[in-house]
């Protein structure tokens, strides 16, 4: 086991190698650059900023000079804001969507599961078709209209809670709870389902029918024989929500002012910030590997059936 | 095999009817089946797949899932009370405690994400609630080594995909006795398994309630199996017990057709010549949704009549405990239809 998790370490290096390598050409194939404007710039200008990013260089020496940098826990200068370095914008903004995702997963995981547990086993209820029907809102109602409402009703009419912010600006935690629980709602919505389903086909499995030929009690067969089997879809899936949730609230983050990573993902790209793209995409990466690295871990250790060598 | 004169019932099944709902219509899987387990017995229930066999005794343990499957009428007298119309709790307290149940598949039937040692000891446990976990460890041991599981105190750390398919069936044997059930229901318990593991497991199932004194209902639809095991036959045919005999009497004096044609087709030693084909019965079990009255035999029956196609027949004893639902069976005068 400990040599299977240090090759599984180990094998993070190429791969993140690889990635690098892939995303650094082809954010250069895309057509346009970062200092492409609608005006025509002199001649001596254009020539002068290339130079200071190194963009007159072949192709290849810009690539060692950036793998070099890489590699020493450089990521470069942004191509479009001039104060800071991709470094500074990534790590201040990194740690704030980490602390959303992990809330709004939270959320989703606690509200998710148990939906989805009521609905399998009162399968046809009330309680099924109410959870479920959750369920398809969150998944069909988009997170700017979800994000709007809540502010609107918590913040702006009851005024419970702040409309935007972060818990390092004035009303502390508070500021968390919309944003966390407007990302939520989508991942929300999937793991009920994901539960629902899997704890249906669980309790149809003929471990359970013995369970309950010994007498068990429903409850004890519930989270003592079907969760560990239940749960395997469901944490499948965790890997790569986080990653996705980390990176992608670009939304909640603009509607409730998060100073999160979820803005560069998106507005690297618009400006064809080479370093910028670059870094955000490597932290994406460690992210998703990191998770799915995780998560056959905690695979391993509900189901007996596997162990890696 | 050894059956006491005048041994005490321990479980008596009268006119029990479950049905399940389908889109098709109503499936009437068990439709007036009664009968008696006495103390020590080992009673087979034999028919083809879906005669309700199963269904029978998922009945009795309260284990039919419903919807769509529904006890609609009849009752299951063990200890002086119907378990059809106990509380859940009540219920609960009698399965696996005084009626367990070991099933077909042994490869499915253990949960797989826990050890063999967690599921023999809540079973033990949830029973006996004055036992403390090590001792129903070491009960479970105990069991283990019963049904012949080698080294059964390290084994029983295991998990049961460590085991084989024999393996896991004596497992499942070991925890079905492992609180002294008074009856035993093994629902087809060596379908799945090996021809030379079948013979082993059967042997220890007679072996294991020869010595504590359980009584055993052996599902199955081979009849090699219930001629080794069995004191008494129930045949089902489409839900209903076609014919009932004890075993020796069954295999000398088939009353009813269908079970004269599943005798035929069990392959002999001794008496079959060589190059000669297997005898089958023609055609297909009856659908059982909608069925009207006849008898559900007649139109595979070599000896089929005018009146089997309009009533079914009444049950009729040939002496000595030998019932057959036949018009053969019934006087000229009395077979009388609408």
């Amino acid at each position: 086991m400990t040599k299977y998790i240090i090759n599984r370490i180990l094998g993070i290096i190429p791969t993140l190698l690889i990635i690098i390598t892939l995303s650094f050409f082809i954010v250069r194939i895309a057509p346009g650059g970062p200092f492409a404007t609608e005006r025509n710039m002199p001649e001596v200008i254009k020539r002068n900023i290339e130079a200071k990013y190194h963009l007159n260089e072949p192709l290849i020496q810009q690539y060692g000079r950036y793998m070099f940098n890489v590699l020493r826990g450089d990521l470069g200068p942004s191509f479009k804001y001039k104060d800071y370095d991709v470094n500074y914008y990534i790590f201040t903004s990194l740690p704030k969507s980490i602390v959303l995702g992990l809330w709004a997963m939270a959320i989703a995981l606690t509200f998710g599961m148990s939906a989805g547990i009521m609905a399998a086993v009162r399968q046809n209820s009330w309680v099924d078709y109410l959870s479920m029907g959750v369920a398809v809102i969150g998944i069909s109602i988009p997170l700017f209209v979800i994000a709007p409402v809540l502010q609107l009703f918590f913040a702006m009419k009851h005024k419970w809670l702040p409309t935007s912010g972060w818990y390092t600006t004035g009303e502390g935690w508070k500021s968390v709870i919309l944003p966390a629980v407007s990302l939520s709602f989508a991942y929300f919505a999937d793991i009920a389902r994901l539960t629902r389903s899997s704890m249906l086909e669980t309790l149809r499995s003929d471990y359970i029918r013995t369970a309950k030929a010994k007498g068990m009690k429903s409850s004890t067969i519930i989270f003592k024989h079907a969760m560990k089997g239940a749960m395997l879809p469901v944490v499948s899936y965790l890997g790569p929500a986080f990653a996705g949730i980390i990176t992608g609230s670009i939304v909640v983050e603009q509607i409730f002012r998060v100073p999160g990573l979820g803005k560069f993902f998106v507005q690297s790209s618009f400006n064809r910030d080479y370093t910028l793209i670059v870094g955000v995409v490597i932290v994406y990466s460690v992210i998703l590997i990191i998770m799915n690295f995780i998560v056959d871990l905690v695979y391993a250790q509900l189901d007996p059936r596997i162990t890696y060598k | 095999m050894s059956l006491k004169p005048n041994a005490k019932v321990v479980l008596e099944v009268r006119d029990l009817q479950t049905y399940f709902k389908t889109d098709a219509g109503i499936v009437k899987a068990v439709d007036g089946v009664s009968f008696k387990l006495h103390e020590g017995e080992t009673l087979g229930i034999v028919g083809e797949s879906g005669s309700g066999k199963s269904v029978t005794n998922l009945s009795v343990m309260r284990l039919i899932p419903s919807p769509p499957g529904k006890v609609v009428g009849g009752e299951a007298i063990f200890e002086d009370r119907d378990i059809l119309s106990l509380s859940e709790k009540e219920m609960r307290s009698i399965r696996g405690a005084k009626i367990s149940m070991i099933f077909q598949d042994p490869m499915t039937s253990l949960n797989p994400f826990l050890r063999i040692s967690t599921q023999m000891v809540e079973t033990i446990r949830l029973h006996n609630k004055e036992l403390s976990r090590q001792e129903a460890l070491e009960r479970s041991i105990e069991m283990l080594r019963l049904v012949g599981i080698p080294s059964a105190e390290k084994r029983v750390r295991d998990y049961p995909h460590q085991f084989s398919g024999g393996m896991r069936q004596r497992v499942m044997i070991a925890m079905a006795l492992s609180c002294n059930a008074k009856i035993l229901v093994a629902d087809e318990p060596t379908t799945a398994l090996d021809v030379t593991i079948q013979a082993q497991i059967l042997e220890l199932i007679a072996k294991l309630s020869a010595k504590m004194g359980t009584a055993v209902i052996l599902v199955t639809h081979d009849l090699g199996v219930v001629a080794g095991m069995c004191d008494h036959v129930c045949v089902m045919y489409a839900g209903k017990i076609v014919e009932r005999a004890q075993t020796a009497t069954l295999y000398a004096k088939p009353a009813h057709p269908y079970t004269e044609g599943l005798i035929k087709s069990v392959p002999r030693m001794d008496t079959s010549k060589k190059g000669e084909r297997l005898y089958s019965i023609e055609g297909q079990p009856p659908n059982v949704i909608d069925l009207p009255p006849c008898c559900p035999f007649h139109p595979r029956c070599p000896k089929a009549m005018e009146v089997c196609r309009h009533a079914y027949p009444p049950l009729r004893d040939l002496g000595s405990g030998h019932e057959v639902s036949c018009w053969l069976y019934v006087d000229e005068k009395e077979r009388v239809y609408e």
